[in-house]
């Protein structure tokens, strides 16, 4: 049986622990709570993004003729892999990894092969884990979440844009977790550009007064949806570290809890064995003398 | 008239208003009661509001998109 003293400081190591893990617990839980504000304040803005950009197909008018709808064969391709700058998250960063790594190895596979993906990184977890894989990022811009401002992330997403435009890049994926809940996470892997809408069943077709035309109209609400979808992606994914790191801590907490739990239970029994053993000396030490 | 400005990291301003100034890309204009359906984009400049009770409120906006539809008016500002 371990000494008692061993018992006492591993009873103190993990205590310790469990006050960190508790104290990032509760940082999370309310950074999670601003994140989801933002959240839930993107939504409303996003919808009616896309109800105007379903009014504009609804009344005749083809989006996919719009320079960031076009669509090309695939040849070079850019995958966007939004991770964290932070780990102890649980499988939040390997998720994504393992996500960018099954896409290069089916879907883009021939175009890996030549060279021709390019893995651009936000947030570093993710870059190092693929790194450490063997997968060369091609770009990193981790410091994105230190100001996640939608004038900041336009910004990524106008080079972007401008980099399909030019022909640099045929088609841009997301890969990213998306918020549900505090508890749950959901990977998803979308398609930036070219644009796609839904043909809609616009049933409510109604004539529409263009101010100042059509054309000027679509060339501005199709990049500013855009935009848009970049820069909720990172709110969702800023939302969902937070919740997955809340989650991940209470895990380790309540860990701690019940291995503090056992410890003790070893403690007292090791020094109650210990104190039967002392009085059983003393009382036959006692025998012996009264011999 | 029913009225909702909304920016990507807000709801700016959400109410009944009695008529607006929209800074258009072609020049601004005014929308009263029973406007017929528009999309308009909008260009840099002040949206003017003027609510029930004939209170005036400003707004100032980097460009956007707005749709009038059945005395609904959306401003989607940047």
């Amino acid at each position: 049986m371990a000494n008692l003293k061993d018992i006492r400081s591993r009873i103190a190591s993990v205590q310790s622990t469990k006050q960190i893990t508790n104290a990032m617990k509760m940082v999370s839980a309310a950074k999670l709570r601003k994140a989801q504000d933002a959240v839930t304040r993107i939504r409303p803005y996003a919808n009616k993004q896309h109800e105007i950009l379903e009014h504009l197909s609804a009344s005749g008018l083809d989006i996919s003729e719009n320079p960031y709808a076009e669509k090309r064969e695939p040849k070079k391709v850019m995958i966007v892999a939004i991770s964290s700058n932070r780990g102890l998250c649980g499988p939040f960063n390997a998720n994504v990894s393992k996500k960018v790594i099954e896409l290069l190895t089916t879907v883009y596979a021939e175009q890996f092969q030549h060279k021709h993906v390019h893995i651009l990184t936000l947030g570093k977890k993710g870059g190092d884990i693929l790194a450490s894989k063997g997968y060369r990022t091609f770009e990193r811009a981790d410091h994105v979440y230190e100001d996640l401002t939608f004038g900041k992330v336009s910004e990524y997403a106008n080079t972007m844009m401008k980099e399909f435009i030019d022909g640099k890049y045929d088609r841009i994926d997301f890969v990213y977790n998306q918020f549900k809940n505090a508890a749950v996470q959901i990977l998803r892997h979308e398609q930036f550009l070219p644009i796609h809408t839904s043909a809609s069943a616009g049933n409510h077709k109604t004539d529409y007064i263009f101010e100042p035309d059509v054309d000027s109209i679509v060339k501005q609400i199709v990049p500013n949806t855009l935009r848009t979808m970049l820069y909720k992606v990172l709110i969702d994914s800023f939302a969902a570290e937070q919740g997955a790191r809340m989650t991940a801590m209470h895990k380790a907490t309540d860990n701690a809890t019940q291995m503090i739990r056992e410890l003790k239970l070893t403690y007292n029994k090791a020094r109650q064995a210990a104190i039967t053993t002392e009085i059983l000396e003393i009382t036959a030490g006692a025998e012996a003398l009264k011999g | 008239m029913y009225l909702e400005i909304i920016s990507p990291e807000k709801t700016l301003y959400e109410g009944e208003v009695q008529a607006l100034v929209l800074p258009g890309t072609g020049g601004s204009f005014g929308i009263l009661k029973n406007h017929a359906a528009m999309i308009s984009s909008l260009k840099a400049g002040k949206i003017k509001i003027t609510e029930a009770d004939k209170k005036e409120v400003f707004f100032e906006i980097k460009g956007g998109t707005a749709e009038v539809q059945k005395n609904n008016i959306i401003v989607l500002a940047e």
